[in-house]
């Protein structure tokens, strides 16, 4: 669910307001654009997650705190059962609180592998803060349309480096560059994951992706909505806020 | 002229005990080993009945399809309703809840923060429920390494090896992290009450065992439960009856495009376990059949040594003018009424012995105290229909062709030698 905040991180770009000029940018450029534009500044948010099971659905509400690509803080807000329930991601590590428990306890190792409260996200995806442009090489794939907006698609492929996933191909709006659509790869060739943006919104002066599903490939199901309710940018977000005394409070 | 034989039979024991007696005794050990190879068949089985197929399960249809991965957002729910309707048609059978689930045993340290942690395979079983036969299933009093069984609600029970990893003791608090039915995450701090090791390698390295209802609340399964596990009362899988009843349930009425109906499926339908009780049922009869032949060859063997010990009598029997094909007769019908009677005494001893070995079996856990294998210490054999007739093989056949072997020889003598024969 935190990665319902990462719409405003890594995965989701936010875009500067205005495009480039006609000539065609080599992939690096491209993936240098996205990047920059998904890692931006601070933010608060307050996101929805819809999680569709086997049975029935449910939606998670919870508002984060961001700073930069490394630290964020979420509670989730609603159903009761989720409400109190802190995640505190500082760097490479990661700490929930229940307050059932009164426990604070460290996310790693295969724990990392497990779906975020069932949702078809892993807290690996969650955990990825690296630009992508470090991780991988880009190639200029072709270009297609998505969501009504011309896109370059770009074929990323592993530096060599400890990531999650060996190969993507993403899908970044020619004049936004905000990233539209993506599709994750194990070294195989398996899909692994698929992201498909809904909806991108303008919010001061940034382009937003506000809307999108997404759906592990290994699942059935029909994958998991995100939605961003609220998003404030350039927010002042205090140094305490991401600390592990704030989980318990 | 029966009346006249068994008379005879009676009367000289000279003749007729020791025939009677290598009968009987032979019948004896047929039935009672018989019945010992289909008890440790039975152990065999009691064992992954035990611990995870039960005699019969009731799952969702859906879940069953992906029981391998435990989907436990697949469970049955409204457990209670579901039980209630188990209990009232199958009476003769004990049904048990139970909830496998996966998940992180989180160790806090003196702060309340991680200080280790491990996967955790875990089992949600009937533990508190006074009458609960599910520690006796699970033979936890005999796995028990340290501590003492869960008596309360959020006592649990771990594997002495994850115990030891982990660096948590009987008494200390640990965290269970894991997912709810709804697919969120689930947390809930348990007390370790005791240590168990099962000797089965799996088990013993991740296994925690906790009361099903304690599960249901840390996994938000109230009234739900992965499956409903159904064990017939005297612990012994019938496949004929389970297979009964698994129709009978599957047969009621429910909507064949609903993927959370329950469905019943029986030990053998679990994936590898219907081939390996076919693989078990094969040896068995091979290794039954061979002592049966053995046992036959003994018989045979006593049948003509009987015949041949009478070898004077038959010739003075011949020398006073009965007829060979009389005295033939004779030996066949007499051979045949000493086969039934020692084939019904030791058939009746066997199964005596074998009941008894089948109801109260005999305990040698006491010679087993520093074995951690997880095996049965109680020895029981199992009385079948087939029990009750598998002595008449070796019993009346093989007697009755050794003697008839053996008694062609009467046709063999020659009148003018008897005489000869009776001088010396």
């Amino acid at each position: 669910m935190i990665k319902a905040t990462f719409l405003g991180c890594a995965w989701l770009s936010i875009a500067a307001s205005g495009g480039l000029g006609q000539a065609v940018p080599s992939a690096q450029e491209i993936l240098e654009r996205a990047d920059r534009n998904a890692m931006s500044g601070n933010r608060i948010a307050v996101s929805e997650m819809t999680i569709h099971g086997r049975r029935d659905s449910r939606s998670i509400t919870a508002k984060s705190w961001i700073q930069g690509d490394d630290k964020a803080f979420t509670e989730y807000l609603a159903p009761a059962r989720e409400k109190g329930i802190k995640m505190l991601k500082l760097g490479e590590q990661l700490w929930t609180y229940s307050p059932d428990t009164d426990r604070t306890i460290s996310i790693s190792g295969h724990m990392l592998r497990q779906s975020v409260m069932g949702s078809d996200l892993s807290y690996e995806d969650m955990m990825e803060d690296h630009s992508l442009v470090d991780l991988y090489r880009s190639e200029v794939a072709g270009e297609e349309t998505v969501l009504e907006r011309p896109c370059w698609i770009l074929l990323l492929t592993s530096k060599g480096g400890d990531v999650a996933y060996d190969s993507r191909k993403v899908w970044v709006d020619k004049e936004r560059y905000v990233l539209l659509k993506e599709e994750r790869y194990a070294k195989s060739g398996k899909l692994l994951k698929m992201l498909e943006v809904k909806s991108v919104i303008r919010i001061q002066g940034r382009w937003v992706q506000n809307s999108m599903v997404v759906k592990d490939a290994l699942k059935s199901g029909q994958g998991t909505e995100f939605k961003i309710r609220t998003i404030e940018f350039d927010a002042s977000i205090p140094d305490t806020v991401f600390s592990k005394a704030s989980l318990r409070k | 002229m029966i009346r006249f034989l068994l008379k005879g039979i009676l009367r000289d024991r000279s003749r007729s005990l020791f025939p009677f007696l290598i009968v009987a005794a032979g019948v004896f050990l047929t039935v009672a080993f018989f019945c010992y190879i289909k008890g440790a068949e039975t152990d065999f089985v009691r064992y992954g009945a035990n611990l995870s197929y039960g005699h019969v399960k009731v799952m969702t249809r859906a879940y069953q399809k992906e029981a391998e991965q435990m989907p436990n957002d697949l469970a049955l729910t409204g457990l209670s309703e579901l039980a209630d309707e188990l209990r009232r048609a199958y009476p003769d059978m004990d049904w048990a809840p139970r909830i496998t689930f996966g998940g992180l045993l989180d160790v806090p340290d003196e702060k309340g923060e991680t200080k280790a942690q491990g996967p955790a395979a875990g089992l949600g079983v009937d533990l508190l429920t006074p009458g609960s036969r599910e520690p006796e299933r699970l033979d936890l009093s005999k796995a028990l390494v340290r501590g003492r069984l869960p008596a309360a609600p959020g006592e649990v029970l771990l594997s002495d090896e994850m115990a030891l990893k982990l660096k948590v003791l009987p008494g200390e608090k640990a965290t269970l992290i894991g997912t709810t039915m709804a697919g969120s995450m689930a947390m809930k701090n348990f007390t370790v009450a005791g240590t168990v090791r099962f000797g089965i390698q799996a088990m013993d390295r991740t296994a925690m065992i906790a009361d099903v209802a304690d599960v249901q609340a840390a996994l938000d399964m109230e009234d739900a439960a992965a499956q409903v596990l159904g064990f017939f009362k005297d612990g012994i899988f019938r496949q004929d009856l389970a297979d009964a009843a698994a129709g009978r349930f599957n047969a009621q009425p429910r909507d064949p495009g609903d993927d959370f109906r329950p469905v019943m499926q029986t030990l053998s339908e679990e994936a590898g376990m219907g081939y390996l009780l076919k693989t078990m049922t094969s040896m068995a009869a091979v290794i039954v059949f061979i002592y049966l032949l053995a046992m036959a060859l003994v018989l045979w063997n006593a049948g003509l040594i009987g015949t041949l010990r009478r070898h004077g009598e038959y010739g003075l029997r011949l020398a006073i003018g009965e007829g060979k094909g009389h005295v033939y007769r004779t030996m066949i019908t007499e051979s045949l009424m000493i086969g039934v009677l020692g084939t019904i005494v030791g058939t009746a001893f066997g199964l005596a012995l074998s009941y008894f070995l089948q109801a109260k079996g005999i305990d040698f856990s006491g010679m087993l105290k520093n074995i951690s294998l997880m095996m049965p210490t109680v020895l029981r054999a199992r009385v079948t229909p087939l029990a009750y007739v598998i002595g008449f093989i070796p019993g009346i056949l093989a007697t009755l062709i050794g003697t008839a072997i053996a008694g062609r020889r009467i046709y063999k003598r020659q009148t003018a030698q008897l005489f000869k024969e009776l001088e010396t």
